[in-house]
C-alpha cells in the first residue's frame, strides 16, 4: 500500500521534480550569483503572481485552463494606453487604468463564458481560439479606432500617420511605482512590498471565496454539472461568473505586470502571456482540474528560475544566446502538452482500474 | 380512517405519442404508510413515479391525464423542484452525488447553511460564507433520522456503494418539509446487511409519519417492510393487496401474469436440441458495462439455434453481447468453433464472422447522416472487402455503387423498410425502420453468429413482428446462430429456442422457450 502511494506521489509531482532537476543542473553552469538569482525571482514573483492566480477560479469551476485570460490582458492594456495618453502618472494612473479595464474585462468575460457554455467539455480549445478572435478585434481598436473614434492626443503614443498606436508605449511615468511604493531591501534583494501585499490580498480573497456559497457551487459545477443542475444550482450562470472573475483579475494582473516591465509592446505583450502563465502554473504541479495557491508560487519559482538560468547556461555551453530563448518557448509548450496528455491518461487509467476491480472480485467469488 | 389521505392519484393516464403506457391508475397513500410497487420492466412504475415527481420528460412528451391530490389539494408540478417544495423526495437509481464532496456537503447540496458577510450585502447572497458547523449538525440530524451510521466527513468518491445510497437518502431526510419519499430500487446495490439496515430505516421513517413508496424487485423486502403492495403490468394496476395477505409466489404470478395456463399449450417445454454441436462457449466472462455489469457468466451457444437472453433491466443481460463484441472492457474466455476469440477487440470479433445489432441504435448502430446505401454496405465493405471494385491487383479499391444499390434495394424490399429511396438519410427514418436498417447491415455481413440486442425497443407493434420474423427467417434459411437479448419475455418466448435468464450479473438458469412463465419469473428474481 505504501509503495503504491509513493509511486502515486512521484507521478503527481513528476513535473515540478523534473523542473527542479533542470534548475539544479543549469544554475551552477550559468555562473549567475545567488543574489542576482534571488533578485530576479522576487521581481518575477511580483510581476506574474497576480496573473497566474487569476487562472485558479475557472479550474475550480471545472472549465480547465483559461487560455482566454489573454482577453483580460488586452483590457488591461487598453486601460493603460488611455491613461498614458491622458498623462495621469504613478499610482493614480494605475488605479484609473484598472478601473477602465474592469468593465471591458467583465464584458469580454461574459462573452467568453456564454460561448464556453455552448462548448461544454471543450472549454480549453474554445477559449484558446476565442483569444485569437478577440486579438483581431483588439488590433482593430488599437490600430484604427484609436485616433479617429477614441481620441488619442499624445504624439509619443500615436503613430506618425495620425491614427493608431505605436508598437511600444512607454510607461516610464509609472514604471515600478507600485513595486517601489514601500521600499525594502533585504540582503541585497529588493522586495516589491506593495505588490506582494496586493498579491497576498488576492490570495486571501481566493481562500475566502472557496468558503462562500458561490465557491461551493463552483466546486459542485466543476465536478458534475448534471448533479449540480438537479440540485437547483444555475450551472450556466455559475460558469459565466467564474469566467468574468478570471478575466477581471487577469486585467488587473496585466497592469501590475506592465508597470513592472515599464513599457507596453502594444501588439504582442498579451499574446504569449496566457501561455507562460499556464505553463508556470502547470510546472507548479497543478493539473487541468486541480490547482492551488501553492502551485502558483512553486510554479513561478521553478519556471522562472529556468527562464533565467537556461539561456545563460545555453550561452555558456554553446556560445549562442538564442538557444536559451528557443529553449524557454519550447519548454512552455511542452509542459502544457504533457499536462494535457497526463490529464487524459489519468482519466483512462481510473476507468480501467474499475474494470480490474471487477475481475478481481469475480476471482475471489470463484475461488471462495 | 377519518383523515384525508396524504396522496391520491386519480385515473392517471399517459401515452408516449399514441403508445399507451399507463391506463387508469388509481393510488392512495396515507401518512406514514409504506407501499411496495412492483412489476416487470416497462410495466409503468418509473413513468408513474416521474409523473408524481413532475419530471421534465413527462411534460415534454405531452403531459398526462388524471389528477394528483396532495393533502387534499390538487397539484400540478411544473418541475421536480415544485414537487420537492411540496414535500416529495425521490431517490433515483443513479446516484446524484458530487464525487469530491463529503457526505455532509452532498447531503446539503445547494441547501447549505450560510453566514452573512460584507460582500453579500454588496452583491448577492451567493457571496455568503458557508457555516460549516451548522452544516455538520444538520447532516448529523439527517443521518440520525435515517438510523444508519455513515461517516459524514468521508469523500463520496471513497465511499462504498451502499454508503452513497445512504447519503442520498439522508439528503432527502434533511429536507424538513419531506412527507413522501420515493425509493426507486434502493437495495439493488446494497449488501444484505446494508439492505436490512435500510429496511429498518424505512420502518423508522414510517413511524415519524413519512410515507414511503418503495420500488424493488426483491419481493421479500416488500413483504417485510410494506403495508400494502401494488403490482403493475403493461400500464395497469393488476393487483393491490395488504402484504399480510400475499406471498412472493402470488406477486410473481401477478407480475408476469397473463394467462399462465392457456397460451403455453402449444409450446414445447422439453429441451430438444441437447445433442446439437456447441458453436460458442463463454467462460468466466466479466464485463464492466455501467449499469449492466456482468460477472462470472458461463454460457454455451448451440449451432443454428436462437438463444434468448432475458432478465430485468440492470441485471447484466445487455453486458453479455457488448462485452463479447469488445465494446466494453471485459475479461474471461470466449471460444468460437474451437478458436479463442480475443476480448476487447471488436475487429477480431467481426473478422470471426460475428455481427452485432446494438441496442444503442442511434449511437452505435447507424451513421445517422449518411444514406441507407452506405449504412447497409459500410461494415461489409470495411471488414470483408465486399462491394468494392479492385484494380491493379487490389492496390486500388473503388466503391462499387451499383452493387451497393442492389443490395440496399434487396433489403429495403425484404424487410419492408419505409423510405423514399435508398439514398435517404438514416436519421430521417422512424425508429422501427432504423432498426430494420440495422438488421440489414448485419445481414449484409453474412455472419455465422449474430448478436441482437433489444431489437424491438421503442418500435411499434407492426414493425416488431416484422423484425422478429426477419430474424427467424434469417436463422432458418441461412442457418445462422442468433443470440437475442430482450427485456420482453413474451417476445423471447415467441422467437427463441432456449432462453437464458440473467440475474445479478449471472446466468440464473436456461429454460426451453415453452416453459411456464412462473419459472422464468423465479429465475429473474433469483439474485437481484
Amino acid at each position: 500500500m505504501s509503495k503504491n502511494s509513493l509511486g502515486d506521489y512521484l507521478r503527481r509531482f513528476s513535473v515540478p521534480l523534473m523542473f527542479l532537476l533542470i534548475c539544479a543542473v543549469c544554475a551552477p553552469i550559468s555562473g549567475l550569483s545567488p543574489s542576482y538569482l534571488a533578485n530576479e525571482i522576487v521581481t518575477r514573483m511580483g510581476r506574474n503572481a497576480f496573473l497566474i492566480l487569476s487562472l485558479l477560479i475557472p479550474i475550480m469551476a471545472g472549465m480547465g485552463l483559461n487560455f482566454s485570460m489573454t482577453l483580460g490582458a488586452m483590457a488591461g492594456e487598453i486601460g493603460l494606453i488611455l491613461v498614458c495618453d491622458w498623462q495621469i502618472v504613478g499610482i493614480p494612473g494605475m488605479v484609473l487604468a484598472m478601473i477602465i479595464s474592469i468593465p471591458i474585462s467583465a464584458l469580454l468575460g461574459l462573452f467568453c463564458g456564454k460561448v464556453l457554455n455552448m462548448a461544454k467539455g471543450r472549454e480549453m480549445i474554445t477559449s484558446y481560439i476565442i483569444s485569437f478572435f478577440i486579438n483581431g478585434i483588439y488590433q482593430l481598436v488599437v490600430l484604427y479606432l484609436m485616433g479617429p473614434v477614441i481620441p488619442i492626443k499624445h504624439g509619443t503614443i500615436k503613430l506618425p500617420r495620425g491614427y493608431g498606436v505605436r508598437n511600444t508605449v512607454s510607461l516610464l511615468s509609472m514604471r515600478q511605482k507600485l513595486d517601489n511604493l514601500i521600499p525594502l531591501t533585504i540582503a541585497g534583494v529588493k522586495i516589491p512590498v506593495a505588490t506582494f501585499i496586493i498579491v497576498f490580498l488576492l490570495c486571501l480573497v481566493i481562500i475566502w471565496f472557496r468558503k462562500t456559497k458561490l465557491g461551493q457551487d463552483m466546486r459542485a459545477v466543476g465536478q458534475d454539472m448534471e448533479v449540480a443542475r438537479d440540485a437547483g444550482i444555475d450551472v450556466e450562470r455559475t460558469r459565466i461568473i467564474s469566467m468574468v472573475l478570471s478575466t477581471v483579475f487577469a486585467g488587473i494582473g496585466m497592469i501590475i505586470y506592465l508597470q513592472n516591465m515599464g513599457n507596453i509592446a502594444t501588439y504582442s505583450s498579451h499574446s504569449q502571456i496566457g501561455m507562460f502563465c499556464i505553463a508556470a502554473l502547470l510546472v507548479g504541479g497543478a493539473s487541468v482540474d486541480k490547482a492551488s495557491i501553492g502551485n502558483v508560487f512553486l510554479g513561478i519559482i521553478l519556471f522562472h528560475t529556468m527562464f533565467i538560468v537556461a539561456p545563460k547556461a545555453g550561452t555558456v555551453i554553446t556560445g549562442d544566446s538564442m538557444i536559451g530563448e528557443y529553449f524557454r518557448v519550447f519548454v512552455s509548450y511542452a509542459v502544457i502538452t504533457v499536462a494535457l496528455i497526463m490529464y487524459e491518461t489519468n482519466k483512462r487509467k481510473n476507468k480501467s482500474k474499475e474494470s480490474q476491480q471487477l475481475a478481481l472480485s469475480q476471482e475471489e467469488e470463484v475461488n471462495g | 380512517m377519518g383523515k384525508a389521505p396524504l396522496l391520491e392519484m386519480k385515473s392517471i393516464k399517459k401515452d408516449f405519442f399514441g403508445n399507451q403506457v399507463l391506463t387508469d391508475i388509481n393510488l392512495t397513500l396515507n401518512e406514514g404508510e409504506v407501499i411496495g410497487l412492483c412489476g416487470e420492466n416497462g410495466a409503468g412504475k418509473s413513468t408513474l413515479m416521474k409523473i408524481l415527481f413532475g419530471a421534465d420528460s413527462i411534460r415534454e412528451t405531452g403531459g398526462f391525464g388524471g389528477d394528483i391530490i396532495l393533502n387534499g389539494e390538487k397539484v400540478s408540478f411544473q418541475s421536480p423542484f415544485d414537487a420537492i417544495a411540496a414535500g416529495i423526495g425521490m431517490v433515483h437509481q443513479e446516484f446524484s452525488l458530487i464525487p469530491g464532496f463529503t457526505a455532509t456537503e452532498n447531503i446539503l447540496l445547494n441547501r447549505e447553511s450560510k453566514k452573512k458577510s460584507v460582500l453579500s450585502q454588496l452583491f448577492s447572497d451567493r457571496m455568503d460564507t458557508l457555516d460549516r458547523k451548522d452544516m455538520d449538525t444538520r447532516a448529523d440530524e439527517a443521518i440520525q433520522k435515517m438510523g444508519v451510521n455513515i461517516d459524514k466527513n468521508m469523500l463520496t468518491s471513497n465511499m462504498p456503494v451502499g454508503h452513497k445510497q445512504f447519503t442520498e437518502i439522508a439528503r432527502e431526510l434533511s429536507k424538513e418539509q419531506l412527507k413522501l419519499l420515493i425509493l426507486d430500487e434502493p437495495t439493488a446495490v446494497l449488501t444484505e446487511k446494508e439492505a436490512e439496515a435500510l429496511l429498518d430505516s424505512i420502518r423508522g421513517m414510517s413511524k415519524r409519519g413519512i410515507a414511503v413508496i418503495f420500488i424493488t424487485h426483491r419481493l421479500g423486502e416488500i413483504l417485510s417492510v410494506c403495508d400494502r403492495v401494488i403490482t403493475m403490468r403493461d400500464g395497469y394496476v393488476v393487483n393491490e393487496s395488504a402484504t399480510k395477505d400475499t406471498s412472493v409466489a402470488d406477486i410473481t404470478k401477478w407480475m408476469v401474469g397473463r394467462d399462465v395456463a392457456g397460451s403455453d399449450a402449444n409450446h414445447v417445454t422439453e429441451d430438444l436440441g441437447a445433442d446439437k454441436k456447441i458453436v460458442m462457449s463463454i467462460r468466466k466472462l466479466w464485463v464492466d458495462m455501467p449499469g449492466e455489469t456482468v460477472r462470472n457468466v458461463n454460457l454455451d451457444v448451440r449451432e443454428g439455434e436462437i438463444l434468448g437472453i432475458g432478465g430485468l433491466a440492470g441485471q447484466g443481460k445487455l453486458g453479455i453481447p457488448n462485452g463479447v463484441m469488445g465494446l466494453y472492457q471485459a475479461g474471461g474466455t470466449v471460444t468460437f468453433e474451437g478458436n479463442d476469440i480475443p476480448l476487447n477487440n471488436p475487429r477480431k470479433c467481426l473478422d470471426s464472422s460475428f455481427a452485432f445489432v446494438s441496442e444503442d441504435r442511434r449511437g452505435v448502430g447507424l451513421l445517422l447522416d449518411e444514406s441507407l446505401e452506405w449504412n447497409i454496405s459500410f461494415p461489409a465493405m470495411q471488414i470483408q472487402d465486399k462491394f468494392l471494385k479492385k484494380y491493379l491487383g487490389g492496390m486500388i479499391k473503388w466503391r462499387d455503387d451499383s452493387a451497393i444499390k442492389a443490395v440496399t434495394d434487396k433489403y429495403i424490399d425484404e424487410l419492408k423498410i419505409k423510405c423514399t429511396s435508398s439514398t435517404q438519410k438514416a436519421k430521417e427514418l422512424s425508429g422501427g425502420n432504423q432498426q430494420k436498417v440495422c438488421l440489414a447491415k448485419a445481414f449484409a455481413l453474412e455472419p455465422k453468429l449474430l448478436f441482437v440486442s433489444e431489437p424491438t425497443r421503442g418500435i411499434d407493434v407492426g414493425a416488431k413482428s416484422l423484425v422478429l420474423d426477419a430474424l427467424k427467417k434469417f436463422n432458418k434459411e441461412k442457418g445462422v446462430t442468433i443470440v437475442m437479448v430482450s427485456s420482453e419475455l413474451e417476445e423471447l418466448r415467441r422467437t427463441c429456442d432456449r432462453i437464458a435468464i440473467v440475474s445479478g450479473g449471472k446466468v440464473a438458469g436456461i429454460l426451453p422457450a415453452g416453459e411456464q412463465l412462473e419459472k422464468f419469473g423465479e429465475l429473474m428474481l433469483q439474485n437481484c
